[in-house]
């Protein structure tokens, strides 16, 4: 145990040494926030102080955001982030995330940085580039943007539930292209209806997912700036929850009130810490890295 | 009958897919990065013991299958059907030789068993873990040659066959371990 925590310890100060370096200033923001997170696929949970309801935050980007917009320049933060639904040997409700922010970066300078540190951290030294598109023509010879929903079927055998196309892509990422993918990838440019917050320049999400053996360890945007199109996209994925039978979030108006005051041309990402220990540790699962998980807290 | 939520899913929980009664052997959460979770399972079905694997979306659900374990006591054997009794209430239960396949050759009557009822029907009997039969047959054994690491096959009352040392001879009591299907030791009176 005490080995564990003490890598844990060391890994945590080499990232801050790592931020010091580049003149990136920790910060901190609420777990607890008014507005939820309207993603689908992303359930927060929640609690009540006096009587009024607050959302523990998936991942402190709104309020980075936030502190972006008033001028802050570039900022990180390490720290707890809760997802309700979320429990296995890659997940549990409450996690350690690394977030940070750089103004002025886009999505490709990023993942410049994000594989510096990572090498730092981790035996890697190669890392590979690859599109969204191309990886899964090269673990599935499928080409995403043009098989039939009928064919994704018929790959992933019998699956209960009412299942999109989307959702068929989403599994067939999970259980036979992520397994296919040794070493470390990032996998980048997405399609527009998975840009999630990431700005979309010439029809392609700047977006980019950092893969080690398999395991996802990070999501990074060149971030979406425009405060009508981020509005639009809450919106629409508020329809989504309500056609999937979920409640609907109230949205983070003062982060669209920041954004409105205008948020820096900048790149951002978010890296699972608990993850990052499991690698350098050579482990299987989060329970053999996290000192207690939920089923132990 | 309760219904199940994929966050519910764990090992041992037992659930009725395709009409028949499974038990969940292995569980794993998949998600990729901003998409949807999916829960795959590999179950086994509690009739056929066949083992095979399952995708549900997270957020389904699924009618949980009651099934229970009691321990019922062995009566006897019709031919066709296998008769025991719940020692608690004395009410009979009759199960089929699928059901009791795995366990009939170790049982001669008044044995313990732990027994799978599904909706209140046998659905697997399984023999207690140690049984004392006596040996209707085996070879004579060599005489002073009890050191050695030797075994010779010997039929048990039931007609079930395991391996004994050779010291051990014909109408002697022995304790089988009847998970292993190995002999354990020779039971003295």
């Amino acid at each position: 145990m005490r080995k564990l925590l003490q890598e844990r310890a060391r890994l945590l100060a080499t990232i801050r040494t790592f931020f010091r370096s580049k003149n990136i200033l920790e910060v901190e923001t609420p777990i607890l926030s008014r507005a939820g997170v309207c993603d689908p696929h992303l359930q927060n949970l929640n609690t009540y102080v006096n009587s009024r309801r607050f959302f523990l935050q998936t991942s402190p980007e709104f309020a980075m955001k936030r502190l972006l917009s008033a001028g802050s320049g570039d900022i990180y933060q390490i720290g707890k982030a809760f997802r309700n639904d979320e429990a296995g040997r890659l997940h549990n409700p409450e996690f350690t995330m690394i977030e940070w922010y750089r103004t002025g970066f886009d999505y490709r300078q990023l993942m410049d940085e994000v594989e510096e540190l990572v090498s730092i951290l981790l035996p890697v030294k190669d890392f590979e580039r690859v599109t969204w598109r191309e990886v899964y023509l090269r673990a599935t010879g499928i080409d995403p943007m043009q098989v039939s929903t009928e064919e994704l079927k018929t790959m992933v055998g019998e699956v209960a539930g009412q299942t999109s196309r989307q959702d068929l892509l989403d599994l067939i990422m999970a259980v036979k292209v992520l397994p296919a993918l040794p070493g470390a990838v990032f996998i980048h440019d997405y399609p527009v209806d998975q840009a999630s917050m990431a700005k979309i320049r010439d029809g392609i999400a700047e977006r980019f997912e950092l893969v080690i053996d398999g395991v996802e360890l990070a999501n990074g945007y060149t971030e979406l700036t425009d405060p009508f199109e981020q509005e639009q996209r809450f919106r629409y994925e508020n329809q989504q929850r309500r056609i999937m039978g979920k409640e609907e979030m109230p949205l983070d108006q003062h982060l669209l009130e920041a954004m409105q005051k205008g948020l820096p041309e900048c790149a951002g990402v978010a890296m699972g810490f608990d993850r990052l220990v499991m690698l350098a540790l050579g482990k299987q699962s989060l329970a053999e890295v996290m000192p207690f998980t939920a089923e132990f807290a | 009958m309760a219904k199940y939520a994929t966050n519910q899913f764990k090992n041992g929980l037992k659930l009725i897919i395709d009409g028949d009664p499974y038990t969940i052997v292995e569980n794993e959460v998949v998600k990729p990065g901003k998409g949807q979770a999916f829960n795959r399972i590999k179950v086994k079905n509690l009739k056929t013991g066949r083992v095979i694997e399952r995708t549900y979306k997270s957020g389904e659900t699924v009618e949980g299958a009651d099934v229970m374990d009691v321990e019922l006591e062995f009566l006897y054997s019709d031919g066709e059907y296998w008769h025991f009794m719940d020692p608690k209430n004395y009410e009979q239960i009759q199960a089929t030789a699928t059901a009791v396949e795995e366990a009939a050759k170790w049982l001669k009557g008044q044995e313990l068993c732990e027994v799978t009822l599904w909706n209140g029907e046998p659905l697997l009997v399984t023999a207690p873990n140690f049984v004392e039969l006596q040996i209707t047959e085996t070879d004579p054994g060599v005489r002073g040659d009890t050191a050695s690491g030797g075994s010779k096959p010997a039929t048990l009352e039931t007609g079930a066959v395991v391996k004994v040392p050779l010291f051990v001879d014909q109408g002697e009591v022995i304790k089988v371990d009847t998970r292993t299907g190995e002999y354990v030791s020779r039971v003295k009176d």
